[in-house]
């Protein structure tokens, strides 16, 4: 081979000059990674809402965020489930529980319909997570009654008696007055989350007399039943 | 006793590099087995925040990964670059701003998980005050090692430098783009990104902090201390060049195979597994090339205690690159992704190949920088069995238990309804996280043996006074 040559001498020159080495290093780790994670910023098909907008709430002007019904598309999170949801990431919980249902007849049996990319298109950080050794959360909101949860989250073995899920009893003790909600949503707007001046206004008296497990219950029931799915309509291919 | 090396080296931060890690693996090993202990017996999360599993899972991960394997990584590189270049340490002072610094995060990252202080993205939970400091302690710990290469007295640049480089320009990479997150206040971060996008960034972290830390890094240590204990050169010079430069180029693209069947494009995916099966050939031209060094000298397997860590670590390392790409196929991916099966997978390499190539090389670094034998050479025997055996049963527990959720999962029965609930396949892995929790606490209980064995080494070191002499003996080598 004539580049065999060539290549010989290349990796010669590479192993007597470490800034050679260096930068032709920087070039090939870098391609992978601009290859794969680029275009999932600028293809419009990553998004399945670009086709199908019913995913995403059009929200009027004047509305709130507790104008949203389930079924009328993704919304940003309310003071207090995002408050629940912050909750959800401290104690780890993506660490057993997914939130990302494949499409397969028996996860849809078990969870629901596939999950979409759009549906975390809020998340910051996603919680798809990668172990189950609890069940699945994408489609989690609306199974159980709040007084299942809360039962289920200070002692989960006086509901699911098999479950190895730690008790969380010092979540109906934590009160999230103090946390600055306003704060959260001004950073999430930054990143592009459309929180209006009205909703980062209410954000912190909404959490008046909450605590840690009022919050997680109201973001766990809230996963899954922003958008409405159509069973009959491909969203991927 | 090597008087030459003790005065032209620094071995002193190589030396506190390889205690620490010593002690590091046997924190995080009991971490890891105590976490393993409450999937399998709940009442050990005591109802206290501070123990729970989900906040001392990333305690465990980033201990063993960080901690242990940081220190492991820190020792060998800056032990071998010196000696396969034939100069000090560029920066005596950098060396131990970077050991004081990587301890510094350690200690903040012990303390802060409890809290339940994290940014909730695998193996990357750290808050953006700590990533930060991690961001300036690793630039600084791969600016001393790049100036020491450039300063070098040996005409080519070896081996093992080239995988400890590529480590260090991939790792700053993942780390940068991966911990970009806005600040909500001192404690408190928003990732930057969203969704399917974190879901992708996340996995090439994810995935690359294994293959270029946890492999690129500990293959570094494999080319210099394998050569190095065996007493050959390595096997191939031309596989080490294809091995080089095919994991540097195909490694990366591999963590979208985490995301098979998700909200992720097909294409990424598929691209992920694609190459993943490609990565088969070099990572086994990698660890022929590291077993083949003994080629003619295996007899030194019956004698040589870390000899033994050292193959049996690249027989892990064939069998997990084996089993990876397996994995990353997308029908066995619908049945692996989830379970346990990943879990053994990852210790598979973790156990297996990581702990005992380090492992090997810490007791070889222990006997040339404290010029001494080690204090009980039946004590590292012990350690080989019970890292071993432990390693085995834990794999062995993982596979079985994630194949068999995997399965009850998908079961249906002859209604054609769903055979199984969740709660049936929880219950049903209890022996095998029983039986997980045994393997671990064998693998902690060698590791334990090995911190033993280093201390008493130290102290018996300090008996003889052999430091001091290699320290102050003219130079006559």
């Amino acid at each position: 081979m004539a580049n065999e040559n060539q290549s010989k001498n290349l990796q010669e020159k590479m192993e007597k000059n470490i800034w050679l080495l260096l930068v032709i290093l920087a070039l090939a780790l870098s391609v992978g990674g601009l290859v794969e994670i680029v275009p999932l910023f600028t293809q419009k098909s990553t998004m399945e809402h670009n086709a199908a907008p019913e995913l995403v709430w059009q929200r009027q002007s004047g509305q709130t965020l507790h104008d949203h019904k389930p079924g009328d598309g993704m919304r940003p999170y309310t003071a207090l489930e995002l408050a629940g949801r912050d909750v959800y990431q401290k104690e780890g919980c993506y660490t057993c529980h997914s939130q990302m249902v494949r499409p397969f007849r028996d996860e849809k049996e078990r969870y629901g319909h596939y999950s979409l990319a759009s549906e975390s298109m809020y998340d910051h950080p996603f919680q798809w997570g990668s172990k189950r050794t609890g069940p699945d959360f994408a489609r989690l909101g609306g199974k159980y009654s709040d007084d299942w949860h809360r039962k289920h989250l200070r002692a989960p073995r006086a509901v699911v008696p098999e479950s190895v899920m730690p008790n969380y009893p010092w979540l109906k003790d934590n009160s999230i007055e103090g946390v600055d909600m306003a704060r959260r949503f001004e950073v999430m707007r930054l990143m592009g989350v459309p929180y209006t001046d009205e909703d980062i206004a209410s954000a912190n008296s909404e959490l008046a007399g909450k605590t840690e497990e009022d919050a997680m219950v109201a973001y766990l029931q809230v996963l899954g039943t922003m958008a409405k799915l159509d069973e009959n309509k491909v969203y991927r291919e | 006793m090597d008087a030459a090396a003790e005065q032209k080296y620094n071995f002193d931060v190589v030396r506190w590099f390889t205690v620490m890690a010593t002690v590091y693996l046997v924190v995080g090993a009991l971490v890891g087995v105590y976490i393993a202990a409450e999937l399998a017996w709940p009442f050990l999360n005591f109802d206290l925040p501070y123990i729970s599993f989900g906040r001392l899972r990333p305690l465990h991960t980033n201990a063993v990964i960080f901690a242990f394997g940081g220190c492991a990584l820190m020792a060998t590189s800056y032990y071998s670059v010196q000696r396969t270049c034939g100069v000090r340490i560029w920066s005596d002072k950098l060396a131990w701003f970077v050991f004081w610094g990587w301890n510094l995060i350690i200690v903040l990252a012990v303390v802060s998980y409890p809290l339940g202080i994290t940014q909730a993205k695998e193996y990357a939970e750290l808050e953006w005050p700590i990533d930060l400091l991690i961001a300036v302690v690793w630039l600084v710990y791969s600016f001393n090692f790049i100036m020491t290469l450039a300063t070098r007295k040996s005409s080519h640049i070896y081996v093992s430098n080239w995988f400890f480089l590529g480590m260090m320009v991939m790792i700053t990479y993942l780390h940068v783009v991966n911990s970009l997150a806005i600040p909500v206040d001192l404690f408190k971060s928003y990732s930057l990104f969203s969704g399917v996008q974190d879901a992708m960034i996340q996995w090439w972290w994810g995935h690359n902090a294994v293959g270029f830390y946890l492999t690129a890094g500990f293959l570094g240590i494999m080319y210099y201390f394998v050569p190095k204990q065996a007493g050959r050169p390595v096997y191939s010079y031309r596989l080490s060049v294809i091995h080089f430069w095919a994991l540097m180029f195909g490694y990366v693209w591999l963590g979208a195979h985490h995301l098979q069947y998700t909200a992720l494009p097909d294409w990424t995916g598929s691209l992920g597994a694609a190459v993943s099966l490609a990565m088969i050939i070099p990572s086994w031209g990698g660890a022929v090339n590291g077993m083949m060094t003994l080629s003619g000298a295996w007899d030194k397997l019956r004698t040589d205690y870390v000899l033994r860590f050292m193959i049996m670590s690249l027989a892990f390392y064939a069998m997990s690159t084996f089993e990876g790409p397996v994995m990353s196929l997308k029908t066995v991916n619908a049945l692996s992704h989830y379970t346990d099966w990943t879990v053994g997978h990852v210790h598979s390499g973790a156990l297996g190949w990581v702990a005992m190539v380090a492992i090997g090389a810490i007791y070889h670094m222990m006997t040339r920088t404290f010029h001494t034998e080690m204090w009980s050479a039946k004590l590292i025997n012990a350690h080989f069995w019970t890292a071993t055996i432990g390693a085995v049963i834990y794999v062995v527990a993982m596979w079985v238990s994630g194949i068999m959720q995997g399965l009850m999962w998908r079961a249906y029965d002859e209604y054609g309804t769903l055979a199984y609930t969740f709660a049936e396949s929880v219950e049903a892995m209890h022996p095998y996280y029983a039986m997980r929790t045994v393997g671990g606490a064998i693998f902690l209980l060698g590791a334990v043996l090995m911190l033993i064995n280093v201390l008493m080494t130290v102290k018996k070191a300090a008996g003889e006074g052999s430091l001091q002499q290699a320290r102050t003996a003219a130079a006559s080598a």
